[in-house]
């Protein structure tokens, strides 16, 4: 029997062809490379054949609806691409990378080289940051006395920036 | 050119202030890093690749590593320039092909180079002719800490320095060695090294990385692994295994030099005289040919300092660096005579192939005893 051509979801060419029996109910789905990925989200009925098919990227998550809050990427991106987003991504997949790193390296761990200067330098900015956030709050709500701390604390902070 | 500085300039690989040795042609080492809270290459948009690709040159230009050195958009040049960099190994073959935002410091002896907007926001690399890669490490690090003082890494706790591909993440260190195995290769050994090679978690490309053929019986191993442990642990690991195929290649030419000598130098005398008299040679044949006469120097045939200036052929055969000669776009086959004429010129001032000269005697390789030490 001749496979039909196009995509029973869309009208792209078919390149995956699978029948699926549920209940002795025969099913045959035809689809093209991008829709299971839809599938997942969208058709309850797909999901176990997404699933059957994605097995990888269903480790990261596939099917959940994650998103990067820092740079919209989703799993199905990571599944098209192999890459990530930004740096945020790793915190936003981080439960379902884990699997995914013992997998392709010797550890999950980094036992490497550490950015000190950097990271120091990077924390110093946030506390200056939200020293100044924290002064303006004080000073908008008349409370005189935490906020000569805080100024304290900032001024503080920023000779450390100053003296780098 | 845009590009003529750096052709000018000797090449760290080909004239470095290491002597060229045999079998381990160069090292490599390169750092993935990525800018804290910014997409990465492939993800960003335009305008993120353009203002990552300035504050990057506006923070390292400055850096002493990159005193008189070469600093290059990838937009800006034609497609010969582009061509010459990835022949020198300068840059990807990914990082030509990028979109726009791309860009590569080099420096002045072309041993550190930048690329900026690959796969990661920063590719730090750092090569050294021959077995060197404590050296290469300490020159990368170095350069590495530098670059860290003035721009914000993304960095975590658990998973090290964070990269585009999870592949890279943690030291974000791919170290690779160039090998000339044309032993291996003669003995039909390949295959076998090829698989224990991948079975230690070390891959096997060609010369020009990924995709690329082993041309010349040049290959490149290098660690795919890079989360778990320390840079050092892995450069320890990627050594010790380097040594064994440096035996494997000894004892296939031991061999071969014993049992069969006439067969070893039946192909390089041939070689030898089709360099003094050929007046057609595609770089392909070029480059095999310049392998079996790097042999012939490995085996006491010709003197040891021809080394150097076969790897320096070996590297201006390449169809980019032809092209660059004659400043102008010719077609394969005038290439081809350009080559030639270049090969019959350099080898017309060789001594003679001295066949009563084979001493065999196996190489000894430097990082022997760098290898050992922390």
């Amino acid at each position: 029997m001749a496979k039909p051509e196009q995509c029973s979801q869309c009208n792209k060419p078919a390149t995956i062809h699978l029948t699926q029996i549920v209940d002795s109910k025969i099913h045959k789905i035809d689809l093209c490379d991008d829709c299971p990925y839809k599938q997942t989200v969208t058709d309850p009925e797909g999901f176990s054949l997404a699933d059957f098919l994605l097995k990888d990227a269903q480790s990261i998550g596939i099917g959940q609806n994650v998103k990067c809050e820092v740079c919209g990427f989703t799993p199905a991106d990571f599944k098209k691409t192999g890459r990530f987003g930004c740096p945020h991504c790793y915190t936003t997949f981080k439960a379902t990378l884990q699997p995914m790193l013992a997998n392709m390296h010797k550890d999950t761990v980094h036992r490497g080289k550490i950015p000190e200067k950097a990271l120091a330098r990077m924390s110093l900015q946030r506390r200056l940051h939200q020293y100044e956030t924290d002064l303006q709050e004080a000073i908008a709500s008349e409370n005189y006395e935490e906020a000569a701390r805080i100024r304290d604390l900032l001024t503080e902070a920023r000779q450390a920036t100053a003296s780098e | 050119m845009l590009i003529t500085p750096l052709i000018e300039e000797k090449a760290e690989l080909t004239d470095g202030g290491q002597a060229a040795e045999p079998i381990v042609l160069s090292t490599r080492i390169r750092l993935a890093r990525n800018l804290a809270g910014e997409a990465f290459p492939a993800w960003a948009d335009k305008t993120q690749r353009e203002a990552i690709l300035n504050t990057c040159f506006e923070k390292l230009t400055p850096l002493k590593a990159f005193k008189n050195g070469v600093f290059l958009q990838i937009s800006d040049l034609t497609d010969l320039e582009k061509q010459v960099l990835v022949e020198r190994r300068l840059v990807s073959r990914e990082l030509i092909e990028s979109a726009d935002g791309s860009g590569v410091l080099v420096s002045r002896e072309q041993g550190l180079a930048v690329m900026i907007n690959e796969e990661d926001h920063l590719r730090i690399q750092g090569m050294l002719s021959g077995f060197n890669f404590l050296m290469t490490w300490d020159k990368v690090d170095a350069l590495d800490n530098k670059i860290e003082d003035c721009l914000d890494y993304a960095f975590s706790p658990d998973f090290g320095y964070l990269t585009a591909c999870p592949t890279n993440v943690g030291t974000g260190l791919r170290a690779s060695a160039m090998l000339h195995l044309p032993g291996l290769v003669m003995r039909g050994h390949m295959e076998k090294v090829v698989r224990m090679v991948n079975q230690l978690g070390l891959a096997v490309r060609g010369s020009l990385g990924e995709g690329s053929e082993a041309t010349g019986s040049i290959f490149q191993i290098s660690n795919q692994q890079t989360l778990g442990e320390s840079e050092m642990q892995i450069l320890k690991r990627l050594i010790s295994i380097l040594h064994a195929i440096i035996e494997q290649e000894n004892n296939a030419r031991g061999v071969m030099l014993e049992k069969q000598p006439q067969i070893i130098f039946d192909k390089i005398g041939r070689a030898f005289g089709i360099m003094q008299n050929c007046h057609l040679l595609s770089s392909q044949e070029a480059i095999n040919l310049l392998s079996l006469i790097r042999l012939g120097v490995d085996v006491g045939l010709l003197p040891e300092e021809k080394r150097a200036q076969i790897d320096r052929l070996t590297m201006e055969v390449q169809p980019g660096h032809v092209q660059c000669t004659v400043n102008a776009d010719v077609d394969p086959e005038q290439r081809d005579e350009i080559r030639s004429a270049r090969i019959r010129e350099q080898f017309a001032s060789f001594p003679e192939l001295d066949f009563n000269n084979v001493e065999w005697k196996p190489i000894r390789q430097k990082d022997t005893e760098n290898g050992t030490n922390e």
